[in-house]
Formats: structure tokens, C-alpha cells, sequence
């Protein structure tokens, strides 16, 4: 059944009345105004409050660049990493019947139960220099804590369950039917993900790396405990901005943190584009 | 009669007509299975179509085993490790200052001003790396192992806490420099709006009823710890030393506390940008930065009739020296603390240092006089940490009473 | 190994594979670092742990954390769910920019939040001073705290039940309405049931998330002992008074109260789906 096949009745009857839509669209107008907006303005306003130069200024230092190459490389290869996983785990958990699976998706939740001081808490107590492990890496040269690979793996853990977590209710409530019936039809494993599941999972995991991109982008507790905060160095941007804000630096903090809101409007702005290209596509697949 | 028909959104199947449904959608035979969708026009081939094959119930993917399932997992994760930056790579000399909040505009200035200096004296340059946050945190991050050259804090407790957790400095750290290993100090002071319209002059106006006090948590912030101990010191005069009525002050005073945020930075932002409280408690240097971001007319520094001497102490932290060159640069890097030239910057970084000759003049006459008792008046951070801020400390018994 | 683990033999394939990698990474990313945690509790003994987490402080800030978690999540479940809805089925002038900006509570650092939120709702703030009026205080009380934890958990929701939204099939909605059934019953009895486990799924995010969030939430709150002090600030004084013990017992009590919470959301989801046959 394709669009054309819509009649007015259909249509009215798959929606609201139009007075109901208008105070549920106002409503959440306001409320996202609220809620959402007026902080996003205040960081805005606070970062062009002396003027563009002046914002400019303080984005343009060495400290303040290498702040933003350094969150751009750890998202780099957290948020992978973290899609890989998830899309296993998804898989594994939505597609097998096994026993103990809500503790295992528990398990899978913990990181956003544990508050992000403790994460790096744990971090230290794993890998710093008064545990075995940590001494022993240290011996061999191997720098976690205070060093790069602390601070993605502070990153992956925060943002650890977000694509799993946003595809495995999605293909929950797709079943397996229709991968079953590709392998009956003869479709290798590979092939009947990459063309039955993949193009039905993908609006999930889309959400799911953009949340995950966000996340690891403006992730502070966990890594501010591990990155030892070394200028130019284990500063993430929003180490940085913490760092910027203490030493009296406002406008060059809040200007940092406006980018920061940048970058992950810009990672939207790439799902606004994919959902453009492919919006025949869209349209064909939601509504027969 | 051969159809084809779609599965779902994506899966298109095809075999032999066996019946039409009430709703419209089709079985077929697709030879080991039937099948129910809907059927679509021939003669479309979408990309997901898949052919028929007889029995062709492969599982080549099941067979990859949990083993190389588990190695491909692994050899991802050790992709995070392999970009462990090269720990011993640089030859050169390098410091790791490890510093607290207020400090880097001082330091910035400062390393500029020492890297100079030891080039000029004929020595190799050297990398001077920074390190900034709470002091707690900082000293904390140096216990757990980050590779602090140098220590420069807010207050002895902390550098004296890495003394006894790791033994990487010796327990008499404090005499090893002038000054109880302090280079410059500072006091605690009132910061007041305008024309000091509530009229506070001392300490006992704080604990007035119409005063809000904004001072940040003498828990988690080690500059309130000072705010905290300089009204102790006030009140212990007051009070010709009567703890009881001493403790009873701080009471009232915090009970005039609407907000106690966990930084100094925090405690100055909702003091100047929020408009809360009536008075700031405050580090004079830091009191004076807030006046020099907000203009002279928004705030009125008052400097109470008794304070602390507030010294962030810096220290070598001598385990974590790899090599005898490196000892020289960062003992030089310390000492070079006190010379006049790094003296008169603090002065300009409103530190109240001890070597006047080399600052302006208009540096050395901000400060006004004050009387300055030292913490060690009051048993030393070793005694006065526990007893006033450990847990369940005069400062948690305060709340408790409440 | 396939056989071991399974309860029914499934014809997919990639059990292995998939297992395999996802309890890997569960392993060293989670697990090894919880159990660093989790080791070090059990070094310190049950009843000392207990010592440390039993006093009234601990209790008020505990209490505090979960009660403003629970207001702040239960907001966001029902907003969550309406404003998923609307940016999927409405088109209105404005859509595009707050899809776009669901997701920017998580870039945004939380302290910039914290601070930002503070800006606004205090006193003298743009909102502030439109509420103060009516005598409502937001900054510095706990209502402050409920603010900070609705901004931080928005997109949980939005984000878990918007792709199933996407999914639905209008057929479902036609046939209900064909059937004589009204739209608000369609929407009760028909969509409601089908976005309920992800509803469930991002509530439980967005609780689990606002039960241990810190950074915006102390510039909000006013930390105030017994009154607006949340325990993971407790932790981090914990921290600062070098006491690694006891820090590690409020993370423990919190990490368990989280986890048990979780474990009871995901056990009622995954039985009422294998009630109805699914999955």
C-alpha cells in the first residue's frame, strides 16, 4: 500500500483532531522553550557577551585547540567502538532466547547508574598506581590513568549502553520473523543483516550514535577524575571549560561550551541530511 | 504459479500460490517453508530481494565460534591502547606542575619568566607543563599516580596528605623552602556591595540576622577551609579562647549561609553574577580578580580586624624525579619562587609576596594592613584538618545541630 | 557453547560472534572497573560499609537524590513521550530545530548546564525574576535540583521511543479506527502498548542517569546538608577528606539501589514480552 492509497478518512483517522494537535504542538513549544532553549541562549549569551572577537579570541588559544582536537579523537574512537558493541549486544540479546538476559541488559545499564565521579573513581582504582594492575602497566610503560587511554576508556564507559540500549527495544518489537524468513530464502548471515536489519535498525542507531557522540563529547565527571587536567594535554573540552570558568575566564569558558553545542548540532545536522537523501526511501518503508 | 510477495519491510520471498487471506495478504510455498506477505507488483526488483534456494538454510555465520568472536572483540578494544602516547619518548627535560584553580594566570606568567631565566644562565631549555584543578582533586590525582615534578596547592594538608599516602615526599617538606615552603600568601578578606550598604565592618556582623554570608564548603573547597578558620580565629579572640561560644558563632554564621557551593569559583559566581548574600567571604587575591572582572563599582573589599595567613604552600615531589637533571631544573624552578622578579609577580597576581623590591608600586600599596594569624596558631592542617572538617568535625557538628 | 547457553535453539545466526563481542567489551569497559569498586567493598567488610552509609546525613542526601530522580524521570516519561510523538507525527513550523536540539543536554558539559540553569532561575535570573514574584523559588532549593535532572535526562525518552514511533505501522491505527474503536482509545490501547518498552527503557536510563548526576546539579541545588545535598556530593567530600573507604560505600549503596531498580524495570519488560509470545 503506497501513499496514493491514502484516503482523507484514512488519513484523519491515523492523527489527531487539528485542535488537540495545536495545544499538544503549543505546549511542548513552551516547554521546550523552557526547558531546553533558554539555557542553550544563556551559554550563547554568555559566550558573545564581550563580542565576537573577544569569543573568537578565546577559542582561537593553543590550549583551547588542543582541547577540541582531543574530545574530537576520543569521540573518534569511543563512539565506534560503542556502535560495534551495541549492534552485538542488540543482536545477541533480541534475536537468541537465553537465560539471564535482564540481568545481563542490567549489566549493560550499569554505567548510567553509576554516578560519573564514582566511574572514575573506579577507573583509578582499577588502572592507578596503588592497584596491581596499575602498577604493572606502569611498569611495562603502559600509561592509563593521567594519560589518553584513560580518558576514552572513562568515554566509553559513560557512554557505553547507548546504542545497545536504543536498538534492543526497536528490534524487541520487530521479532525475528523477517531475518528467519531470509535465511529460509537462502541469504547468508552477513547478507540478511546488512539488508533486513540494518535498513530497519538504522533511525535507532542513528539515535544511538548521535546520543552516544553527544555524550561522549560533554562527558566531564568520569574523566575529570582521570585525565589529570595536563594543559594541552588530558584536557578535554569540557575540562577546559571547567578550568576556563575557574580561573575567571567566562566568556572564553562559555565560548568553548557554545562550540561544543555546535559540534553536536552538526552531527544532527548530518541525520537532518541523511533523512533528506533518503526520504523516498523513508517513505516507503513506514508507511505499506 | 510463481509470486512474489514482501515480508516485513525489507524481505521480499517468492514460490508457488497456495491462498489469499482475508486481509488481503498472500501464503505461498517457498519450498521447505510457507510464508505470509503481501504481495507486490512483479516486475520490481528491489535490492533486498533475496532467491529462493532450495534447502539453503546456511549458517556459515554460526559457525564463527564464541572464541573469534571474543578476539575480534579484544583486538577492537586494544585499538584504545594502541594510541598509548610513548611515555619515555622525550629525552628533554620536562616539569609537571601540578597546580590549583586561581594560579594559572601567575604561572603562566611565571614559567615564561623562569624559562628565560634558565636559558639565559646557559642551560638547555626545558618543557614546563601545567596542571590545574581543586586542590583536594590535584592532590589526589598525584596519589593515584599522576607524575607531579612539582606540587603547588592550596593549602599544606594536601601536599601533606601525598607525603604520607606515598612517601614520594619526605614528611618534612615544609621546612625545605623559606617561608613554610610558602612564595607568596594571601588572607581572607569580606567582599560587600557597594558602598557596603549593611554597614559590615568585622566578623561579628556575620552573624547579624539580616546578613546572608556566601562562602563556599569548607568540605569540598581547601579555600573555604581558610574562610572557615579565619572566623574561628576571630571568634577564639572574641571569646578570650571559649570554644563552646566559638562554635556557637560559626553557627549563627552558617545559619546565614543560603548557598554553599562546592569551589571558590562557584561561591564568587553566585555572589557577583547571581546577586545572592550580602557578603563574600573570599581570598584576597581572588576577591581582587572579582573586582577586576566586574569594575571597581560593583564591589567593596572590607578586611576584618583578625584573618588568616593563607599560604598555598609548593613543594618537589621527590619519587616521581627520574633523573638528576630534572631534580636540578625543578629545584631551580621552585627556589627561582622567590626571587624578586617572580616575587613582584605575584604582587601584580594579587598574592601578597615577600620580596617587595622588584614590584611597582602600585602593587605593593593594594594591600592593606592586616593581622594575620597563622594556622599554626591553631595545632597545624595536620591537627586542624580532622578536628574542624573530618567527618563528623566541628564543621559537620554545626549541621548536625541544626 | 551455543547449545549451553541457549534456552530454545534459535535458526539465526552470529550467537557466537555477537555474544562473544559484547560480553568482551562488557568485561573490560564495565565490569573489570565495577569490580574494582565492588572488590574494595568487600575489603572493607558488610558491616563497616554499612557503618558508613547508615548515618542520618547520608540517609537525607540518599532520600534526596532518588526522590528528585524519580519527579525528574517521571516528567520526562510523560514530556518524553509527547514530544516524541509530535516530532514524529506533526509537522509544524520549528520541528526540525528541536529534534535537532533533543540531543544537546548530553554535549553540553554539566557544569555549563548547572551553570547556565542557575543563570536563569536564580533570583535576579530571566526567569527568576518572573517567578520570584509569584513567590516560587527554583535556584537553590530542590525544585532547582528536579530542573537540572529534567535537562540532563530529556533525550532519553524522546530518543528510545522516537525510532519506534517511526516504525509503527499506520495500517494498526486504520484498522483500530475501522473497527469503531475512537482515537483515544487507539492511542491507549493500541500505541500506547507498543511504545511501552521503550518508554520503560528510557525512563529507567533517565533514572539511573539523574540518581548519580553531579556536575549541574551542585551550582543548582545550594548544597545545603539535610536539605539539598545529594549524595554524590557527599562521595566527592568523601574524596576531598581522603577517606577513599567511605566514598566507595556511598557509591556501592548507590550503585545497588540503581542496580536493583534497573534489574526490576528490565525483568518486568523482558516477561511481559515472552508472556505475549514475542521475542
Amino acid at each position: 500500500m503506497s501513499d496514493v492509497s491514502f484516503t482523507p478518512r484514512a488519513a484523519s483517522v491515523t492523527t489527531e483532531t487539528a485542535l488537540t494537535r495545536r495545544i499538544v504542538i503549543g505546549v511542548v513549544m513552551i516547554l521546550i522553550a523552557v526547558l531546553l532553549f533558554a539555557p542553550l541562549i544563556a551559554v550563547f549569551a554568555e559566550a558573545l557577551r564581550s563580542g565576537w572577537a573577544a569569543s573568537l579570541e578565546g577559542l582561537a588559544s593553543p590550549d583551547a585547540q588542543a582541547a577540541i582536537r582531543l574530545t574530537l579523537i576520543v569521540a573518534a574512537i569511543a563512539v565506534p567502538l560503542n556502535a560495534a558493541f551495541g549492534i552485538a549486544a542488540a543482536w545477541a540479546i533480541t534475536k537468541f532466547d537465553f537465560r539471564g538476559k535482564a540481568l545481563l541488559i542490567t549489566l549493560i545499564d550499569l554505567p548510567f547508574s553509576v554516578s560519573p565521579v564514582v566511574a572514575g573513581l573506579a577507573l583509578v582504582m582499577l588502572f592507578g598506581t596503588n592497584s596491581w594492575l596499575g602498577a604493572w602497566l606502569i611498569a611495562h610503560d603502559l600509561k592509563v590513568v593521567f594519560a589518553f587511554p584513560g580518558i576514552v576508556l572513562a568515554t566509553m564507559f559513560v557512554t557505553f549502553p547507548f546504542v545497545a540500549r536504543e536498538l534492543i527495544p526497536v528490534m524487541m518489537e520487530q521479532g525475528r520473523a523477517e531475518e528467519e524468513a531470509a535465511l529460509t530464502l537462502g541469504a547468508s548471515g552477513w547478507r540478511t543483516f546488512f539488508t533486513v536489519t540494518l535498513p530497519n535498525i538504522r533511525w535507532a542507531l542513528l539515535y544511538g550514535v548521535l546520543l552516544c557522540n553527544a555524550r561522549a563529547m560533554g562527558e566531564f565527571g568520569a574523566v575529570a577524575v582521570i585525565s589529570g587536567k595536563i594543559r594541552g594535554e588530558t584536557t578535554t573540552m569540557p575540562i577546559m571549560i571547567e578550568m576556563l570558568y575557574n580561573e575567571y575566564l567566562s566568556v572564553a569558558a562559555f565560548s568553548l561550551a557554545a562550540v561544543l553545542a555546535l559540534l553536536a548540532l552538526l552531527t544532527l545536522l548530518l541525520k537532518s541530511l541523511l533523512e533528506w537523501r533518503y526520504a523516498g526511501l523513508l517513505a516507503a518503508t513506514r508507511r505499506h | 504459479m510463481l509470486l512474489t510477495i514482501q515480508i516485513g519491510s525489507h524481505v521480499l520471498a517468492q514460490g508457488t500460490f497456495i491462498r489469499r487471506l482475508d486481509d488481503g495478504q498472500i501464503e505461498i510455498d517457498a519450498g521447505n517453508r510457507r510464508m505470509v506477505g503481501r504481495p507486490i507488483a512483479s516486475g520490481w526488483h528491489p535490492k533486498a530481494m533475496t532467491k529462493v534456494r532450495d534447502g539453503a538454510f546456511r549458517k556459515t555465520f554460526s559457525r564463527i565460534s564464541l572464541r573469534r568472536g571474543v578476539v575480534a572483540a579484544l583486538t577492537s578494544l586494544g585499538l584504545t591502547f594502541g594510541v598509548v602516547m610513548p611515555a619515555s619518548a622525550q629525552e628533554d627535560t620536562e616539569i609537571l606542575n601540578v597546580s590549583y584553580d586561581p594560579t594559572r594566570e601567575f604561572y603562566r606568567q611565571y614559567n615564561e619568566l623562569f624559562s628565560a631565566w634558565w636559558e639565559s644562565e646557559g642551560h638547555a631549555p626545558v618543557t614546563l607543563r601545567q596542571s590545574h584543578g581543586g586542590s583536594g582533586g590535584q592532590a589526589r590525582a598525584v596519589i593515584d599516580g599522576l607524575e607531579a615534578t612539582v606540587v603547588t596547592l592550596a593549602l599544606s594538608a594536601d601536599i601533606s596528605a601525598i607525603a604520607e599516602r606515598t612517601g614520594k615526599i619526605p614528611e618534612d617538606w615544609q621546612s625545605r623552602l623559606p617561608h613554610n615552603s610558602s612564595p607568596y600568601t594571601s588572607t581572607i578578606v569580606f567582599l560587600v556591595r557597594d558602598g557596603n550598604p549593611l554597614g559590615i565592618e568585622d566578623w561579628d556582623d556575620l552573624a547579624r540576622d539580616d546578613v546572608a554570608v556566601i562562602t563556599p564548603n569548607p568540605k569540598t573547597s581547601g579555600g573555604a577551609r581558610w574562610n572557615f578558620m579565619a572566623a574561628w580565629a576571630w571568634a577564639m579572640e572574641e571569646y578570650d579562647g571559649d570554644e563552646a561560644q566559638a562554635r556557637a558563632y560559626l553557627g549563627t554564621l552558617f545559619r546565614n549561609v543560603p548557598v554553599l557551593d562546592t569551589g571558590a569559583r562557584g561561591a564568587t559566581n553566585t555572589f557577583v553574577q547571581r546577586g545572592i548574600g550580602d557578603v563574600l567571604l573570599a581570598w584576597e587575591n581572588e576577591a581582587f580578580l572579582a573586582l577586576a572582572e566586574q569594575g571597581d563599582g560593583a564591589f567593596d573589599i572590607v578586611v576584618p580586624s583578625v584573618s588568616m595567613l593563607a599560604e598555598p604552600p609548593v613543594t618537589l615531589v621527590d619519587g616521581n624525579i627520574t633523573s638528576e637533571r630534572q631534580r636540578a631544573v625543578a629545584e631551580a624552578y621552585l627556589e627561582h619562587l622567590y626571587r624578586p622578579e617572580a616575587q613582584a609577580l605575584a604582587l601584580q597576581n594579587y598574592y601578597r609576596a615577600w620580596d617587595t623590591s622588584a614590584a611597582s608600586q602600585e602593587d605593593i600599596a593594594r594591600f592593606p594592613e592586616v593581622t594575620r594569624l597563622s594556622i599554626d596558631d591553631f595545632g597545624g592542617w595536620a591537627e586542624v584538618q580532622p578536628t574542624f572538617f573530618g567527618d563528623g568535625g566541628v564543621f559537620d557538628q554545626i549541621y548536625e545541630e541544626q | 557453547m551455543r547449545a549451553g547457553i541457549l534456552r530454545s535453539p534459535s535458526p539465526l545466526p552470529g550467537f557466537g560472534l555477537s555474544f562473544g563481542i559484547m560480553m568482551a567489551a562488557l568485561s573490560v569497559v564495565v565490569l573489570l572497573p565495577i569490580m574494582a569498586l565492588v572488590g574494595r567493598g568487600v575489603m572493607i567488610g558488610p558491616a563497616e560499609l554499612w557503618e558508613m552509609v547508615g548515618t542520618r546525613r547520608i540517609r537525607a542526601a540518599l532520600a534526596l537524590s532518588f526522590r528528585a530522580a524519580l519527579v525528574a524521570s517521571l516528567f520526562n516519561l510523560v514530556f518524553g513521550l509527547v514530544l516524541a510523538w509530535v516530532l514524529v507525527r506533526y509537522r509544524f513550523w520549528g520541528r526540525r530545530l528541536i529534534d535537532a536540539a533533543i540531543d544537546l543536554p548530553f554535549a553540553l558539559p554539566t557544569a555549563v548546564a548547572g551553570i547556565a540553569l542557575t543563570a536563569l532561575y536564580a533570583p535576579n535570573g530571566a526567569l527568576g525574576q518572573m517567578l520570584t514574584p509569584l513567590g516560587i523559588k527554583v535556584a537553590y532549593t530542590e525544585f532547582g535540583i528536579w530542573l537540572a535532572l529534567i535537562f540532563i535526562g530529556l533525550p532519553f525518552v524522546v530518543r528510545t521511543v522516537q525510532p519506534v514511533i517511526e516504525e509503527i505501522d499506520r495500517e494498526v491505527e486504520e484498522a483500530s479506527a475501522t473497527l469503531g474503536a475512537s482515537r483515544a482509545y487507539t492511542l491507549r490501547r493500541v500505541i500506547l502498548p507498543m511504545l511501552a518498552p521503550a518508554l520503560l527503557t528510557g525512563f529507567a536510563l533517565a533514572l539511573a542517569r539523574s540518581v548519580g548526576e553531579y556536575g549541574s546539579v551542585i551550582f543548582i541545588a545550594g548544597n545545603l546538608p539535610f536539605k539539598t545535598e545529594i549524595a554524590p556530593l557527599l562521595i566527592v567530600i568523601r574524596l576531598e577528606e581522603y577517606n577513599y573507604d567511605a566514598a566507595t560505600a556511598i557509591g556501592l549503596a548507590m550503585l545497588l539501589i540503581s542496580f536493583a531498580m534497573l534489574l526490576v524495570i528490565n525483568i518486568i519488560q523482558i516477561w511481559s514480552r515472552r508472556r505475549i509470545g514475542d521475542v
